[in-house]
């Protein structure tokens, strides 16, 4: 929908053409554009340095705003909850260590509290350490309360620690203590210390919360592996962004590969998602040669020393 | 104003029989005893028995010649005392500050406090009355000293008032010598003298019209010439009445004010070093309030010059404070005309007025507000509510059972060394704490598993990968115990588990494989 990089005016369609997402750029027109044929509008190069912070738009991953608060509503039976709020915090993490300073990331080993109450452990099960990203394996700090109003507690605690650099909670179904004034709770204590929250509400209705972002997450079929085309490869889910203060509601694909998170549009189709009758045809290679070949553009010292 | 409960313990004893006065054994002649070593000797008598000749101080064997009938009951003293203590408290209804007058009497000080009660005369009856409600007899008296009030409430009218401006000798001089609170054989020495009167007394003291009397003063003086106890000197006593001498009390509840002060080695002569030293003053006044849980109303800084002179400056506050920077940046301004003299050699600062200003918590949680807690103390205050058993931290373990190929300890105890730990491939996000039982089709003996069934939903297998095979622990398991087959499966919507077929059919260790899901893939 945007206009590409190079070039100096950017063209924005007649409302009646727009999916909703950008409709809210709508407001634009008033910035006395120059009607075209064809229903687009031209805002100049100058108009377009006026527009908000492009954090109106849509959400992408490696975002540089991140939110302090979220919540992603998953099913107890699955582990795409937990697993979608450790993807998002790392990308966060990163992003973090990226806008900071280029050593940052390096020194960043500060530990991750994940904090679950007795219920969400009994449905879900507890970490597995060898399962985490190897970068996590040795930071990660577990907390299993019996109650929820403890698992309030201790994530509160966790985030008015400064040496945490994130913390996941998971807390099954919608406990009576855990209303709009305990999520305000940990909002406010996320943003005094600027600690990220993910929380994970597992088996949960989405009722009042302050959370900024608001996701529902489930499994999505994995992309195919490189070399096994029957197993189940890099993990990947279906994420519903479905309230956030900041950005349009919307529903990705999230996949998580060599520890990047991408987001695909949900209609892709992808060929794993088909019946195991069909692995393993039709299936074109060529363009995704994987860590076996590696080109070396911009490798070699001559690139380097080109640019 | 002095109040006498003239018959203190009597009606103490009354009292603790539930009697009104007169009436059933309080009409029947009375005494409290206490035993001596000569026997029984009486400490008080209703008005029963005084009718039937009982006199305290007389031996309870003489009283009954006098009154065979007589009852008894044991005295108490030291209840009087209690007693008497809890109503010096309970006076002090009636004015700021109240003494004992053991054994029967209260002091109570109600300078400029007469008129909440509508004046003297209006405060005597209110005293009367409320002792009459809790039924004691009492004769109380106002005057401008202690001892004056004393006197009338002993032995002057009924609601005796003596006022500041008359001359107390003309109300006071028939009184008999006894109201000077005097020991007894001193009075036995006045009454042989033929003092009889205090009028009597305060002429000799006082008079020297001609030689006898002058020689009859003289003999007095020499007589009582002992000024050190006031109760065997009627002279001292008798001024003590008049005001002349203070009476140094004791008042019920004690109220010190906190002082602080510093005694300079040099006199001061400048300013900015008076400054300092009121800075000092004033933290040392901060400490002392704080361990009083008070702020001070008022204060007074005294100022000692060498010369002799001494300067106050009087400093009133709005509301009970005990901050040093406040205190120092008020008095500045007052400090400011002050002439030093030759020197400032001692300064004090005293609260005169205190008031209860509770001891503000020194913000501990600040520094944590502002910069976060540690991850320390962070674990700390999770485990004392937790338990020590909540925080804790996945350490690798060695092993190839899943379940055990993790520990979990402490979150800061150091990670066990390890040698040549294989890292397991492919290990699921998270792995349930015991391994849930699946109905799993499959090609028997070895086959993928095709559907299972867990918790009630049945899962279509769409992709799978395996076995990964994890055989049994021979060195520390029996020799029963089943292999496992791990696959790594994708069912049709995506959800991704870690399920292991538990033996092979025909290994000899059981009949058909039961299936098992472990983990949930991320």
């Amino acid at each position: 929908m945007w206009g590409s990089g190079e070039s100096p005016t950017v063209f924005l369609m007649k409302s009646s053409a727009l999916p909703s997402s950008v409709k809210t750029l709508n407001a634009l027109s008033i910035l006395s554009p120059v009607q075209e044929e064809g229903g687009a509008v031209r805002v100049s190069a100058n108009d377009t340095f006026t527009l908000p912070k492009p954090q109106d738009g849509r959400w992408h991953p490696g975002l540089a705003d991140q939110p302090l608060h979220s919540e992603i509503f998953a099913s107890a039976s699955e582990a795409s909850g937990a697993a979608l709020a450790l993807a998002l915090a790392r990308d966060a993490l990163r992003v973090a260590g990226q806008s900071a300073d280029s050593l940052a990331e390096a020194n960043d080993r500060r530990q991750i509290l994940w904090v679950q109450d007795k219920r969400a452990v009994a449905r879900g099960g507890r970490p597995c350490a060898y399962g985490l990203p190897r970068d996590l394996r040795d930071r990660l700090i577990h907390v299993e309360t019996a109650t929820p109003e403890d698992a309030l507690f201790a994530l509160e605690e966790g985030l008015k620690c400064r040496d945490f650099a994130c913390v996941i909670g998971e807390i099954m179904g919608n406990p009576r203590a855990f209303g709009f004034t305990a999520s305000r709770r940990l909002s406010l204590t996320a943003q005094k210390q600027g600690t990220a929250l993910w929380l994970v509400r597992l088996e949960a209705e989405a009722d009042l919360s302050s959370a900024r972002m608001r996701w529902r997450a489930k499994s999505a079929p994995s992309s195919p592996p490189l070399w096994n085309s029957d197993a189940p490869g890099a993990p990947a889910w279906k994420a519903e962004l479905f309230r956030a203060r900041s950005h349009a509601p919307g529903k990705w694909i999230l996949s998580n590969e060599d520890g990047r998170l991408s987001a695909n549009p949900p209609d892709q189709t992808r060929p794993a998602a088909s019946t195991p009758r069909s692995r393993g045809q039709s299936r074109s290679r060529a363009q995704n040669i994987g860590y076996l070949v590696r080109p070396t553009v911009g490798r070699s010292l001559a690139a380097v020393a080109r640019a | 104003m002095a109040i006498w409960c003239a018959r203190l313990s009597v009606d103490r004893w009354r009292l603790s029989q539930e009697l009104e006065a007169g009436e059933g054994a309080d009409a029947d002649p009375t005494v409290l005893i206490t035993e001596t070593a000569h026997g029984p000797r009486i400490d008080a008598v209703n008005t029963a028995g005084a009718q039937a000749g009982a006199k305290v101080g007389m031996m309870l064997a003489d009283a009954r010649t006098l009154c065979p009938q007589i009852q008894t009951a044991p005295a108490d003293p030291a209840g009087d005392l209690a007693f008497l203590e809890k109503l010096a408290i309970w006076a002090q209804q009636w004015g700021p500050w109240s003494a004992l007058d053991p054994p029967d009497g209260v002091l109570i000080d109600i300078t400029a406090a007469a008129h909440l009660f509508g004046g003297e005369r209006r405060l005597l009856a209110d005293v009367e009355a409320a002792f009459a409600q809790r039924k004691l007899a009492v004769r109380s008296a106002i005057a401008p000293t202690a001892g004056a009030a004393w006197a009338l409430a002993h032995f002057g009218p009924a609601r005796a008032i003596l006022n500041g401006q008359e001359d107390a000798m003309r109300h006071l001089g028939d009184l008999p010598v006894a109201a000077l609170r005097l020991d007894s054989d001193v009075l036995t020495v006045l009454r042989r003298l033929g003092l009889k009167r205090l009028g009597d007394l305060a002429d000799i003291a006082k008079g020297a019209i001609n030689r006898s009397e002058a020689a009859a003063r003289d003999a007095l003086h020499r007589r009582f010439r002992n000024r050190k106890s006031p109760s065997a000197n009627p002279l001292v006593r008798l001024d003590q009445i008049l005001g002349r001498v203070p009476e140094p009390l004791l008042p019920i509840v004690v109220r010190q004010m906190p002082l602080v002060q510093r005694r300079l080695m040099e006199p001061l002569r400048h300013r900015a070093l008076l400054d300092q030293v009121l800075t000092d003053l004033a933290a040392d006044m901060a400490r002392e309030l704080e361990g009083r849980g008070e702020g001070a109303r008022r204060l007074e800084l005294g100022l000692w010059r060498v010369d002799g002179e001494v300067i106050v400056r009087r400093l009133e506050l709005a509301a009970a404070t005990r901050e040093p920077a406040h205190i120092t940046r008020l008095f500045a301004d007052k400090l400011e005309d002050i002439d030093a003299g030759f020197g400032i050699e001692t300064v004090r600062l005293y609260a005169s007025w205190a008031e209860p200003l509770d001891i503000a918590q020194k913000d501990v949680e600040e520094a944590t507000e502002r910069h976060g807690t540690s991850l320390a103390a962070c674990l700390d205050r999770l485990s004392v509510r937790l338990g020590p058993g909540a925080v804790r931290r996945p350490v690798p373990h060695a092993s190839h059972l899943p379940e055990r190929a993790q520990r979990w300890q402490p979150p800061l105890d150091p990670e066990p060394v390890l040698q040549n730990v294989a890292e397991p491939r492919a290990r699921p996000l998270k792995l349930l704490d015991k391994a849930e039982r699946v109905a799993v089709l499959y090609a028997s003996p070895d086959g993928y598993p095709q559907r299972f069934r867990w918790r009630g939903n049945v899962h279509e297998v769409v992709r799978v990968e395996g076995p990964e095979r994890i055989a049994p622990e021979w060195w520390r398991q029996k020799s029963t115990v089943r292999l496992r087959d791990y696959y790594r499966i994708e069912d049709a919507e995506g959800r991704r588990y870690w399920i292991y077929r538990h033996g092979v059919s025909g290994d000899g260790r059981g009949g058909m494989p039961d299936w098992f899901l472990q983990g949930l893939l991320a």
